[in-house]
């Protein structure tokens, strides 16, 4: 059963019975494709989520090249509103983190930021209504650009050698230690690190979005839609049950934007954090 | 490719192949679109922004240095001209005094020697009148004694050196009369 079944059996009431309650499961974040075609050995779903992605891609694009492209040495207000989003990564993330050689770095840390908050943003939008980050791909993708990134750039940047020891073997620590510490920092850094930079944001995204469809579908099926022809107990109480799932939808869909923002800025500071261990060695 | 297949169903921790390609690829379409189009022309606007924001800043702090070097400049000159007032003043003072002293003693001078002028001259004139009185009196005396001895003794040295003897007499006893006087 896929997100376009759930739908289409929206249907089922509390107060109509004989239906139980269709609690969202896993489903909800797969799409039947629009088409699929076989390029290259692979074969392409055209799905929601897909089609989410390249409509964000694009809205990043056109929206800072919009504000940007003549930028004036006296902003309009557009281009102090993005510029604020720059100064927010520039200082705040490159700079704070990674310091004054954190420059370099702001271009994907810009991208990073605003392309995941407007992809898990695509979540509380009327009709996308699906945070593509909580589509375990995508993290997944992102998590894999920092990794490759940082990885190769601290042994260009200290050598094959330096940088494995500033990675495994913490400073002030009694020689003995490092026979237990240096297989838990590789395992630490190397292995569980691009793991939960993925899994973090991909979980946040799909707990968010489960909620709220949970509280949403509870709203729609406690809604007695026959109270005026058959007022009964039941349909009095799923109209309270009804009216507060609605509240609470709202309320979790307010909470997600908060969450969506934030979570976007973590995974952009954790690339920072992690560019940062193979610029500075430590 | 699902990494984390689960017997039927679904899989939420599944990555499919296209999803995966199409999340690098549209990631690195964004950095490259904003890398290329959006951040170069907003860096250089902000580096111009601080350029121009330094540029008021040093422009400001030259305009304050010239304006105290100014201020400093005028002060000096007020203070120069003050003492400069204030010497001529007191040259003036002393220039006063020694004016007034001068014309003091000019005109005490000057008085000084009208005063003697004028003494010289009384004196002159006083000389002159007991001259001219000694001659005319003798003369009348001398006269008066002839008419009454009825000869005349005009010509007679020895008439003369009487007279002459009786006058000065005349002064003795006047001086001295004179000074018992006083």
């Amino acid at each position: 059963m896929s997100a376009d079944a759930i739908l289409a059996a929206g249907d089922c009431h509390l107060s109509t019975g004989g239906c139980g309650f269709p609690a969202p499961g896993a489903e909800i974040f797969f799409f039947d494709p629009v088409a699929t075609y076989t390029i290259a050995g692979i074969e392409w779903h055209i799905t929601k989520p897909m089609i989410l992605l390249v409509i964000s891609a694009i809205l990043v694009i056109a929206f800072f090249v919009a504000i940007f492209r003549k930028a004036k040495v006296v902003p309009g207000t557009m281009q102090s509103v993005g510029e604020y989003g720059y100064f927010f990564i520039r200082d705040g993330v490159a700079r704070d983190t990674i310091g004054r050689q954190g420059d370099r770095f702001v271009p994907l840390l810009f991208t990073f930021f605003f392309f995941v908050w407007l992809l898990n943003f695509m979540g509380v939008i009327p009709f996308a209504q699906l945070p593509v980050t909580s589509k375990f791909a995508i993290p997944v993708a992102f998590a894999a650009i920092v990794y490759l990134a940082w990885v190769p750039l601290g042994i260009k940047r200290q050598g094959l050698g330096s940088f494995l020891k500033s990675m495994t073997m913490p400073p002030d620590v009694p020689k003995a230690m490092y026979v237990l510490l240096i297989p838990i920092e590789i395992l630490s850094n190397f292995i569980v690190r691009p793991f939960t930079h993925a899994v973090r944001l991909f979980a946040n995204m799909f707990a968010g979005h489960m909620l709220i469809a949970t509280f949403s579908i509870a709203a729609w099926y406690l809604f007695p839609t026959n109270l005026l022809s058959d007022p009964s107990a039941t349909g009095f109480i799923g109209l309270g049950g009804s009216i507060a799932a609605t509240i609470v939808t709202i309320a979790m869909t307010g909470f997600e934007m908060g969450i969506q923002i934030l979570q976007a800025y973590v995974f952009t500071l954790l690339a920072a954090v992690y560019l940062n261990d193979s610029v500075n060695a430590h | 490719m699902n990494l984390l297949a689960s017997e039927g169903g679904v899989n939420v921790l599944g990555v499919p192949l296209d999803e995966l390609i199409l999340g690098l690829v549209s990631f690195f379409v964004v950095l490259g679109a904003l890398s290329k189009w959006a951040l170069p022309p907003l860096r250089k606007a902000i580096e111009e922004r601080t350029a121009a924001i330094e540029g008021g800043i040093s422009r400001a702090e030259t305009r304050e240095r010239e304006a105290q070097a100014l201020l400093d400049q005028y002060q000096a000159q007020l203070a120069e001209a003050r003492t400069e007032a204030a010497q001529i003043r007191a040259q003036a003072q002393a220039d006063k005094a020694a004016i007034i002293e001068e014309a003091r003693r000019e005109a005490a001078e000057a008085a000084a020697a009208v005063t003697a002028r004028a003494e010289a001259s009384i004196e002159a004139e006083r000389a002159s009148t007991v001259a001219s009185l000694r001659r005319e009196v003798g003369t009348l005396a001398v006269s008066l004694a002839g008419k009454v001895v009825g000869e005349s003794l005009e010509d007679d040295a020895r008439a003369r050196a009487t007279v002459d003897r009786f006058i000065a007499d005349l002064e003795s006893q006047a001086a001295a009369q004179n000074g018992a006087n006083a």
